[in-house]
């Protein structure tokens, strides 16, 4: 087991102070060391070269009700960490809180933190802004969900929320993102036709590419392909694995035969609670808390 | 062991593309334009409240020279002649009057034609005739007067030869057909948000669409129709121009709706159809008269919506 | 069915069941028949309305009638003034009605938090489209004519009626907001965009259709109001037209029209109505055929958007 600690710099966000002229090098004093890993016994020690994001005794309250109880979990950099449970688990409430999708509701309230590095950002922190936070986070629905728009307009948007208005950027930046999503071929002469004359797989595929137009630093996928047929998730889950070369990848999914094909670690959370962290190989073959165990075998569904 | 994750070249360009946004000015310009909405919010507030306020001042300063017994209890309302009399009962009996001879007509019929609707109609026929029948309620109510006066009134002056050329019963009787539309939509509404299965148990008893209709959606949508008859009301009530055309303007301490009369609503037409100097007394009767006609319709307001919303929930 | 011998109570009795049931199929029968009368009978009458104002009124139609001033002479009287005032106050209305909707609408349905002071604006809404039109009447006399010092203008006029159909304008808005689904929603705010973009650019294009027929159908009610500028000015003996918005030197726009005393086609109408010369009622006939006309064809105008709008975007 190794044992290490992470420091972290301050919570202030670093972005806050928005200066066009800013250095694009990490601040000074900033840069910390990566390893972060557990100190309990739920947790498996392994070490992960890059740690992404940590999350640390992440609590969540929808009103009075706590909804996520003391979650800690390393997101490696550039892998794709998947979250499997049983319904109700808060799998999807944890994704949601990687980009403050729940201060769209009323009183929500996190607790503990969600680091995000190498700014050392916490991402639930009660000074950071939501708004900033879903600029640098994307997130993929259950139901693709892409504007009434034409494909281009529904991949450009992003782009034009962030001020790009030149033409000429905006044309390559959306090539680039549909491409990213194996989408470029079968759209590239019909990038002005409605996007939602698309099948559902491609539809989901442009909600890929849009949220990859602004270069997130996480991509946040929530039960992607459960409205869709078996061809398109083939399509998507293959997307996915080449996906991590580009950014870091958080899947939620519930089911478990995708999480194993995808993912390089695995979460599996039980009534808001983190059981078992691992890497997937070892968590599909080998968990080691019974609890997993008897959900991977389909013990309890 | 050991290594950063370093801010690569995707990650410079995403905090590029992140400063450049002019996160900020986005968010100042969020802040200005939710003011000016919630702004636009108020506007109902202010509305209601100048309401309230001028009607408050207006009359306090009618109540100043007029006694409140003088006016809850005097039977004649002259306040523009030499002996001016302010007992603002004939205006109300002439309300109350026209206002029963409307609900008479408005009531059976829009709550008949709301079950024909919400129980008998087939869809396509209910889609066709719905908004015929909003259209009914769309005229504009100058319209309905001058029908009231040239058409109703000789017609039933053929069923009653001595009727008067101004009478509350032609008024009563159109402003019945003009509120038709709303009380039969309300009344729809409730009956329609009985739940089928409802409908069904007393279907599958052998039950017919009537004795279904009255004797389970009826109750059942009761407070829904007690709504759309409280709020019937309050139309009447509020109605001015029929009256103002077709039951004369003179004030009349009678609930014979064969005489004319003046309600609240017409007296204040008609005083704004002559020149009072603002802050005359007659000029401040009008505020009076429109506080009670004010008061009134409030109450029957409130509980209307009340009874609204109770069925709204309780299905 | 051949019946059986059958002792017991006589309401098991088969025979006694199919009399009792071929009654009641007959008072269900009765019913249907008793509804759609009465339902025929309404539409019927609003078709005999309109008939009987054209009937009545086609002696005047003509060139004349629309370039005419009203005069003591019937045949000569027209409505020039009245057309060209509805035209201008609805203008004013329009340009206030729809702004100031469409926002508190947006606020009420995007950024209001569930508290009671967005209920206290919400009751407000709701409750101002229960307030009789000669309250707003009232209130155009006291809030716009004197204090605000507005006189009895153009602009007085308009303003009374923007705040009139100011519930219609918001619950329509707020109806089509609603059917933006959320989904869209989340997908805009998924990438950064703050509340305004998404009202901008999500919600708002999809509401149009909405916003529309919610423009006009306030515009349709708000033509044929008599009541709410009856009181700030009921001249309908004007012989001039207010001032030209367009004028022949610099800056070429004038807003002088906006204080300028005024007309509308109601009031012309309730004036000819009211007068005991029969020869005006032609007058007044031809006057409200062309009003219900006028509100007939907004309001189908209206339908026809909303059905349009309905079926463009299928989510």
């Amino acid at each position: 087991m190794i044992e290490t600690t992470s420091k972290r710099g301050t919570p202030e966000s670093t972005l806050r102070n928005e200066e066009p002229a800013r250095s694009s090098q990490p601040p000074a004093g900033a840069a910390t060391p990566r390893v972060a890993i557990a100190v309990d016994d739920t947790r498996q020690a392994r070490a992960i070269t890059s740690v992404k994001a940590q999350v640390e005794n992440l609590n969540f309250y929808y009103g009075q009700n706590r909804a996520l109880k003391n979650l800690s979990i390393p997101i490696a950099d550039k892998q794709v960490t998947a979250l499997i449970g049983p319904s109700g688990c808060g799998k999807s409430t944890f994704l949601r809180c990687f980009n403050r999708m729940h201060d769209l509701q009323p009183d929500t309230r996190y607790e503990g933190s969600i680091t995000l590095h190498p700014d050392n950002i916490n991402l639930v922190g009660a000074g950071i802004d939501p708004i900033e936070v879903r600029m640098r986070i994307g997130m993929v629905f259950q139901k693709p969900n892409p504007f009434p728009k034409t494909i281009f307009e529904n991949v450009a948007y992003g782009l034009r929320l962030r001020g790009v208005r030149n033409r000429a950027t905006l044309a390559e930046e959306v090539e680039k993102a549909l491409r990213g999503a194996a989408l470029w071929d079968e759209v590239k002469d019909r990038l002005q036709d409605s996007a939602l004359a698309l099948s559902g797989g491609q539809m989901q595929r442009l909600c890929i590419a849009r949220a990859l137009a602004t270069t997130p630093e996480i991509l946040l996928f929530d039960e992607p392909t459960s409205a869709l047929d078996p061809i398109a998730t083939a399509k998507i889950e293959e997307l996915i694995s080449t996906l991590r070369d580009q950014v870091t990848v958080l899947i939620v999914t519930h089911n478990m035969q995708q999480a194993a094909r995808v993912s390089d670690y695995t979460a599996f959370m039980y009534l808001g609670e983190l059981i078992e962290f691992d890497e997937a190989a070892k968590i599909f073959t080998n968990p080691s808390k019974k609890a997993t165990e008897d959900y991977i075998t389909g013990r309890y569904g | 062991m050991a290594s950063t994750a370093t801010a690569t070249n995707s990650d410079k360009r995403a905090n590029n593309l992140v400063s450049r946004s002019g996160l900020r000015y986005r968010k100042i310009r969020d802040r200005i334009i939710e003011t000016l909405l919630l702004a636009a919010g108020l506007v109902a507030v202010f509305t209601t409240l100048a309401i309230v306020i001028i009607l408050l001042t207006e009359s306090a300063a009618f109540f100043e020279h007029v006694s409140l017994k003088e006016f809850l209890t005097d039977t004649m309302w002259t306040p523009l002649f030499a002996d001016a009399h302010y007992g603002i009962l004939p205006l109300v009996a002439g309300t109350l009057t026209t206002t029963i001879v409307a609900l008479i007509v408005a009531v059976p019929v829009g709550t008949i034609i709301a079950i024909y609707l919400s129980e008998f109609a087939s869809h396509r026929l209910r889609e066709t005739v719905k908004p015929i029948l909003e259209l009914l309620g769309a005229v504009p109510t100058v319209v309905y007067g001058y029908f009231a006066l040239t058409a109703v009134t000789p017609l039933l002056q053929m069923l009653m030869p001595e009727l008067p050329g101004f009478n509350m019963l032609s008024a009563g009787l159109v402003i019945g057909l003009m509120i038709v539309p709303y009380v039969a939509s309300v009344s729809e509404d409730a009956m329609r948000s009985v739940p089928r299965y409802m409908r069904e148990g007393s279907y599958a008893m052998g039950a017919t669409r009537l004795q279904t209709a009255l004797r389970v959606v009826v109750p059942g949508a009761f407070s829904g129709l007690a709504a759309a008859f409280i709020l019937g009301i309050s139309r009447a009530v509020g109605e001015t121009m029929v009256v103002a055309i077709a039951a004369g303007m003179q004030p009349n301490f009678t609930f014979d709706p064969r005489e004319q009369a003046a309600t609240i609503t017409a007296y204040i037409v008609q005083v704004s159809l002559g020149d009072l100097p603002h802050g005359s007394i007659g000029y401040q009767s009008i505020f009076a008269a429109g506080l009670v006609l004010m008061l009134i319709t409030l109450i029957f307001n409130v509980v209307g919506f009340s009874l609204t919303r109770k069925f709204r929930e309780a299905y | 069915m051949a019946s059986l011998p059958h002792a017991g109570p006589d309401y098991l009795n088969p025979d006694s069941i199919r009399t009792g049931l071929s009654r009641r199929k007959m008072l269900d029968q009765v019913f249907v028949i008793v509804g759609l009368v009465l339902m025929f009978a309404c539409l019927g009458i609003l078709a005999v309305l309109f008939m009987n104002l054209v009937l009545d009124g086609s002696e005047r139609f003509g060139w004349d009638f629309f370039t005419n001033f009203p005069s003591r002479h019937a045949e000569r009287a027209g409505i020039l003034g009245a057309w060209v005032g509805t035209s201008l106050i609805m203008l004013v209305t329009a340009f206030c009605a729809v702004p100031v909707g469409v926002a508190a609408a947006i606020y009420l349905e995007e950024y209001a938090p569930k508290n009671w002071f967005t209920a206290i604006i919400e009751i407000n809404v709701t409750n101002l489209a229960g307030v009789p039109s000669i309250v707003y009447g009232l209130l155009a006399l006291g809030l716009f004519v004197y204090q605000f010092g507005l006189g009895q203008s153009i602009a007085a006029a308009g303003l009374t009626l923007a705040l009139l159909i100011l519930p219609i304008v918001i619950v329509a808005t707020r109806e089509s907001i609603r059917a933006v689904p959320k989904s869209i929603r989340e997908a805009a705010y998924g990438l950064g965009a703050t509340r305004w973009e998404v009202t901008k650019d999500h919600v708002l294009p999809y509401s149009t259709g909405g916003i529309l027929t919610g423009m006009i159908l306030g515009l349709s009610r708000a033509i044929g109001e008599t009541a709410p500028i009856i009181t700030i000015g009921a001249l309908s003996f004007i012989a001039f037209l207010p001032s030209s918005p367009i004028t022949s030197e610099f800056p070429f726009i004038s807003f002088q029209w906006l204080r300028d005393p005024f007309t509308a086609m109601p009031i012309q109408m309730f004036n000819w109505v009211s007068r005991p010369d029969q020869a005006f009622q032609a007058n007044a006939a031809a006057a409200g055929a062309i009003l219900l006309g006028m509100t007939l064809l907004m309001n189908a105008v209206a339908i026809w958007i909303r059905y349009r709008f309905r079926k463009k975007i299928n989510w």
